[in-house]
């Protein structure tokens, strides 16, 4: 056990020494039109490196992308937990792909960091920085540059079981208007009995519970971040309401059992099994849900007395700073977002395109739970903070504590202390 | 034969040794001195991933303190390192003993004992997430089954106690075999002269076993101990996998921080820091363990 550490952690030491050796070598992108602001299709291959959750989505672009280009793009995608890991090495070695994406709230520290190339110039020329998600745009700037583009948009929304609903005697075309009516339903649904349970969330899961909780402080008028995610927000009254309605819903036994060690694992499972009246969680799991043969309808998540909002998440793509292919990569990003990949790739199956100007498209009105996911781009959030990771979202974050404590614990207590640990989080280094 | 000949020869064979030696500590200084070298030169630097580091000495070793989670790790860790030892010292050593002498069926124990061993230890983990879990394990279902659980339990994070006694039960089935092994070496080592003597003497099995076998074990006592408590201080696989250090933090180890400051703050300095202090902790256990086992020898 001892040897095998001692030489992970040799070989890595290793790595980083050699690569600060050669790293004079490799800023040099020496490709035709390199300094141009038009993309290069001159057959060059291309890496791209993105984590699982995209990897379908990475590799529809790749696959559309190289059936009308000369440029190839290879997607290689790793496991959600360990990406940050495996950027962050390659970044060490000097080894990074020629393109790489990542979770939307994590592109304000890789920007920091220097980790994408700066694209500022190509993307001001192409004319598409005011036709995309906004909030990805601001996710990719730092100090006035901008490294990366929107990938891919995931929204929270409250999804619920249609057959469940109608069992309870709820109209399954009516989803609730608001958190508490939300919290009704679940306990109309969980007085069905058995195995079935009026609601699920991820109680052991930063990441999960800010998506899926924030937008009813924002439906509420509340915030959780100032601008700047420098300081944070989170020991108000819209937060300790919304806190004390999943309390009440877990306390009661409405909310499965299993919510309270949710790490994110067995999130998906619990809403295929067909066992859960309705959740909040990511739009694209609605395809996923449903190939398992559970109807589900879609619903925005508000605040306690409504007010729609959603958690705009998704993954953000960048240059790799040591790419040295850098004019091809952007031929392809540019043509990600363009109206063919956007409407062709994304809207077809049944994703939100990136482009705001193309949320309602050809494919888009066929499905009017689509219609309501589009719609709410534009009362959505995406939260800034170069310190996200740290702070929210690893099981190590002052976040998560907060959760637990709010959820479980001494609510009062634990979202005043947390607002102070979180905020010493986000301002470090 | 004259003494410059015997002179000549003498640094040939001295020369012959070095090349024998050569290809290993070539592989110890490149894989073990240098990074052991730029660890310790990485923590006086502020260390972006890209770019050029910045000279911060002694900055990134005061804020270890400042760092809140260090003070629950190191408690944790050290915990852990205790109970972890004793147990597995514990099991290893009676099943050494309940293998130690050829009986039919003792090669079918013995097998059975360090297979586990040939699981990678990260898969392992990975197989006692899926046992234990409810959703899809068969551990609950079970225990339910044979009424000593009822409704929802969660082994990996429902409690800080279970999330611990998860990860014991795992190090135990993977590492017990291969300790008993080491000790089994040691076991046998010891001449069966010096049993029968003790036998002709009147010893009973107790005074044989107190006076005779731990006193000539020694020597492999030291080293599962000291490999026992290396491999805990520097827990980090059955965490990162079984509990990702929860739950509420209460099974967050050293080496999880260090993964913590270096892959999710990108704070390669710090990282270094924390594991060159982790460093120092385990030279000192080392000696002071070394040490106190040599002398009572």
């Amino acid at each position: 056990m001892r040897v095998r550490k001692l030489r992970g952690l040799a070989l890595g030491a290793a790595a980083l020494l050699l690569a600060s050796m050669t790293a004079c070598g490799a800023d040099d992108p020496a490709a035709p039109g390199a300094s141009g602001t038009d993309g290069v299709d001159d057959g060059a291959q291309l890496t791209l490196w993105t984590r699982a959750a995209t990897e379908s989505v990475s590799k529809a672009y790749a696959e559309a992308y190289n059936a009308t280009h000369k440029n190839k793009v290879t997607v290689t995608s790793y496991p959600n937990e360990e990406y940050p890991a495996k950027l962050a090495s390659a970044a060490g070695a000097k080894a990074l792909p020629d393109l790489f994406g990542s979770d939307v709230v994590f592109a304000p520290q890789y920007a920091s960091q220097g980790l994408w190339a700066d694209i500022t110039d190509k993307f001001a020329a192409s004319g598409l920085k005011d036709k995309v998600s906004p909030g990805h745009v601001r996710a990719g700037t730092w100090e006035g540059k901008n490294y990366a583009v929107p990938h891919t948009v995931d929204m929270s929304v409250l999804l619920y079981n249609k057959d469940l609903y109608a069992k309870a005697g709820l109209d399954p075309e009516k989803g609730p208007k608001s958190l508490k009516e939300f919290a009704e339903h679940a306990r109309a649904i969980n007085k069905l009995g058995g195995d079935v349970h009026g609601t699920y969330f991820g109680g052991n899961c930063g990441g999960c519970v800010e998506f899926t909780f924030w937008p009813s402080v924002w439906g509420a008028g509340g915030n959780v971040l100032d601008t700047d995610g420098k300081n944070a927000k989170i020991d108000s009254k819209e937060m300790a309401d919304v806190f004390a309605v999943y309390r009440a819903l877990y306390e009661e036994g409405v909310a499965a059992p299993a919510s309270k060690d949710e790490a994110g694992p067995t999130w998906l499972g619990a809403l295929q099994s067909g066992k859960i009246g309705i959740a909040p969680g990511p739009s694209v799991w609605l395809g996923l849900i449903e190939e398992k043969g559970v109807k589900m309808g879609v619903a925005p998540i508000s605040g306690p007395d409504g007010g729609d909002s959603t958690f705009i998440g998704g993954d953000s793509i960048g240059i790799g700073a040591t790419s040295t292919k850098a004019a091809q990569a952007w031929d392809f990003l540019k043509w990600t977002m363009s109206e063919e990949a956007q409407v062709e790739v994304i809207a077809k199956n049944k994703g939100v395109p990136v482009r705001t100007d193309l949320a309602s498209n050809k494919y888009s009105s066929a499905d009017p739970r689509i219609v309501t996911i589009n719609s709410l781009v534009a009362k959505g959030v995406t939260p800034y903070a170069k310190n996200f990771n740290a702070s929210f979202n690893d099981p190590q974050s002052p976040w998560l504590q907060t959760v637990r404590g709010a959820l479980f614990g001494d609510a009062a207590k634990a979202l005043a202390e947390g607002n102070t640990a979180i905020t010493k989080s986000l301002q470090q280094g | 034969m004259s003494p410059k000949a015997s002179r000549s020869r003498s640094r040939a064979r001295a020369l012959t040794g070095a090349a024998y030696a050569a290809p290993t500590a070539v592989m110890v200084a490149v894989f073990f001195l240098a990074p052991l070298l730029l660890v310790g030169w990485m923590s006086l630097h502020k260390w972006p991933l890209l770019g050029a580091p910045t000279m911060n000495a002694p900055d990134n070793y005061t804020r270890i303190a400042d760092n809140d989670l260090v003070g629950s790790a190191v408690w944790f860790t050290l915990r852990y390192t205790v109970v972890m030892t004793v147990l597995l010292f514990v099991v290893a050593f009676g099943l050494a003993l309940l293998v130690q002498h050829r009986r039919p069926g003792v090669g079918f124990l013995r097998t059975s004992f360090l297979l586990p061993m040939a699981v990678g230890f990260a898969s392992a983990s990975l197989l006692f997430l899926g046992l234990l879990s409810d959703e899809i394990g068969p551990v609950s279902d079970l225990l339910r089954k044979l009424g000593i659980i009822e409704g929802y339990v969660s082994w990996t994070s429902g409690s800080s106690t279970s999330a611990l006694s998860s990860t014991v039960a795992l190090v135990l089935w993977r590492f017990a075999g291969f300790n008993m092994l080491i000790i089994l070496t040691g076991l046998q080592a010891i001449p069966l002269e010096v049993y029968e003597a003790a036998r002709i003497d009147g010893a009973t099995r107790w005074q044989t076993f107190r006076r005779v076998t731990i006193p000539l074990m020694r020597p492999t006592i030291a080293l599962v101990l000291t490999m026992m408590v290396t491999g805990s201080l520097l827990a980090f696989d059955q965490f990162w996998i079984l509990t990702r250090g929860g739950p509420d933090n209460s099974t967050t180890s050293l080496v999880m921080l260090i993964y913590r400051e270096a892959f999710i703050r990108l704070d390669l300095g710090s990282a270094s820091a924390i594991s060159v202090a982790l460093l120092a902790v385990l030279i000192v256990f080392n000696v002071v363990q070394l040490g106190v086992l040599r002398r009572r020898g």
